[in-house]
């Protein structure tokens, strides 16, 4: 799959974002008056900047209001309803705390639950895809959530939730790529199948159907982000996972802290950069590649 | 709706012959000839004459060798045309989030409604087929639409109310009809010649049919050829002459 920026930014921004506002519903840190500003301030640039970011990849934005619509098939439009739901309740708690230094535990729980909705419904957008056999497991909704959580937790301060749920999510990580490697194989879907002429013989893309490129390869077919994928791995652990764990043991400071939330970041922006050049669309075994 | 309709009344559909199909690609231009011009956005191209082209196609012809099993079989150059499959179970119509993809209950064609969609590219992601493309000009989805607009269309002369990359097949390799009709042509001609689903295993459940190569004949073995297989061809036609030509034969041998 064709790793487009503007989702990859999405995913993790709003991930991390969704996350916090998670713990922050919670009252974890337990906080009000200025210091709950900054905190809800930078959720929401997370959160908003994220969602802000997936209507790049639009091809008509200023529609965006219509997929509102199709909640009882579409994950995209369940995960449009979270979103705008989670940003709403989350709204009201805030402005409760930092105006009125009031803690409106009730629409904090619903808020909460909202935001888990929204981390849910993104993974589920890829986890549904048949076509998509690395995506097609439940391990993608448990990465997505535990990496939200985990991150959520690390920008809240909540160090010891931190040290329990980056291991965690670090896991859920490797058992995802460990079968997801095997996925397409396990699939059951190659030439063979695609083409129907498996009982004949071995079949072998002989010809392409144009010279030049088009939509789909371009789309589905994306090679050559997968050339480094095992340093990246290390990369992503290592940043991700490994460095705000070791970070999260030090006296805490508010630098150090800062570095943690960076490595992090970077660390999950790797691992995202993978879940799309390494998935393999099975539109490309047409063409004779993966 | 995004929502699958339970039944519908047709299944219309193609069933495309890889016997017969002579890989000429007439039915990608004449797709994309019918389709640029008259149902939704313009099929558009980028930097067609230039050094990168490429563009919105519907229907696109794929060619595939197959080297049978047998060691002493010739491999098998098939030709494959692939466009929409208006699958019973679409995935590509549920993953909408606008309400923009449909399948029809009148007659079972997936359609895209261009005017609803967002162009966020999820269907196309859905799709195992690759029978939907972004137009890059539009940002819309462009798909099949199994000529809509001419199969029931009353201005066009009967002969041509069918999909036109049936309609200019010069090899006869595509049928149109309702796969939903047991009694119907195309539903016969898939019973006879075993039509097959492409993916089965997705769970798409597709409309639309292929009709497998048939086996090709096989060239014996050295081993086996005791005959030369030209012999029959190579056999005089004259045995040895008689009456006046025998006599006249004899004397000139002489000579």
């Amino acid at each position: 799959m064709h790793p487009a920026p503007s989702v990859i930014v999405f995913t993790t921004l709003s991930g991390l974002g969704f996350g916090l506002l998670f713990w922050l519903a919670l009252g974890l840190p337990d906080v009000t008056g200025w210091v709950a500003f900054v905190f809800f301030a930078i959720a929401y640039a997370l959160a908003v900047g994220g969602l802000m970011a997936s209507t790049f990849h639009l091809g008509h934005p200023e529609r965006a209001m219509k997929a509102f619509t199709q909640w009882r098939s579409s994950w995209l439009s369940r995960e449009g309803l979270c979103a705008v739901g989670a940003l709403l309740a989350m709204a009201v708690y805030g402005a409760a705390l930092v105006f009125l230094e009031m803690r409106l535990a009730t629409v904090g729980l619903i808020g909460a639950i909202l935001c888990v909705g929204t981390v849910f419904t993104t993974s589920m957008i890829y986890a549904q895809l048949k076509t998509v056999p690395r995506w097609n497991t439940p391990l993608t909704p448990l990465l997505f959530l535990s990496l939200s959580l985990a991150g959520g937790a690390l920008l809240a301060g909540q160090a010891i939730i931190a040290l329990v749920l980056l291991p965690v999510a670090a896991a859920a990580q490797v058992a995802w790529w460990f079968r997801g490697d095997k996925a397409l194989a396990e699939s059951g879907t190659n030439l063979a199948t695609a083409t129907g002429l498996g009982n004949i013989g071995s079949v072998r893309a002989f010809e392409p159907p144009h010279t030049g490129t088009n939509y789909l390869l371009r789309e589905f077919v994306h090679v050559v982000g997968r050339k480094h994928a095992a340093k990246l791995r290390m990369i992503a652990l290592a940043f991700g996972f490994t460095a705000p764990f070791v970070l999260l043991l030090v006296p805490f400071s508010h630098f150090v802290a800062l570095i943690a939330v960076a490595s992090h970041l970077a660390g999950i922006a790797a691992s995202r950069w993978l879940f799309f050049a390494e998935a393999e669309h099975v539109v490309g075994l047409y063409y004779g590649k993966r | 709706m995004t929502t699958l309709p339970e039944k519908t009344q047709r299944k219309m559909g193609l069933v495309i012959d890889l016997d017969t199909c002579v890989g000429c690609h007439a039915c990608v231009v004449s797709c994309k000839g019918w389709n640029t011009e008259n149902y939704g956005a313009p099929l558009s191209d980028q930097d067609p004459y230039g050094g990168d082209p490429s563009g919105t196609f519907l229907n696109r012809v794929h060619s595939y060798e197959v080297k049978p099993l047998a060691e002493s079989a010739a491999a098998q150059l098939i030709h494959f045309p692939k466009s929409c499959l208006h699958c019973e179970d679409a995935p590509c119509v549920t993953v909408c989030p606008t309400g923009a993809s449909y399948k029809r209950v009148e007659d079972g064609i997936v359609l895209v409604n261009e005017s609803n969609c967002i162009g966020c590219g999820l269907c196309a992601w859905a799709c195992p087929y690759g029978a939907r493309e972004m137009d890059a000009a539009e940002g819309v989805m462009k798909k099949c639409t199994l000529c809509v607009d001419r199969i029931y269309n009353e201005n066009l002369p009967e002969e041509d109310r069918v999909p036109a990359c049936v309609r200019t097949c010069p090899a006869g390799a595509r049928h149109f009809g309702d796969l939903g009709d047991p009694e119907s042509d195309v539903s016969k001609l898939v019973e006879e010649r075993g039509g097959m689903d492409l993916m089965p295993e997705q769970g798409t459940k597709p409309v639309n049919k292929y009709l497998p190569p048939r086996p090709k004949d096989q060239v014996m073995a050295a081993s086996e050829a005791e005959i030369d297989i030209l012999a029959p061809l190579l056999a005089p036609v004259a045995e040895e002459p008689k009456g006046f030509i025998g006599w006249l034969d004899k004397a000139l041998e002489k000579i």
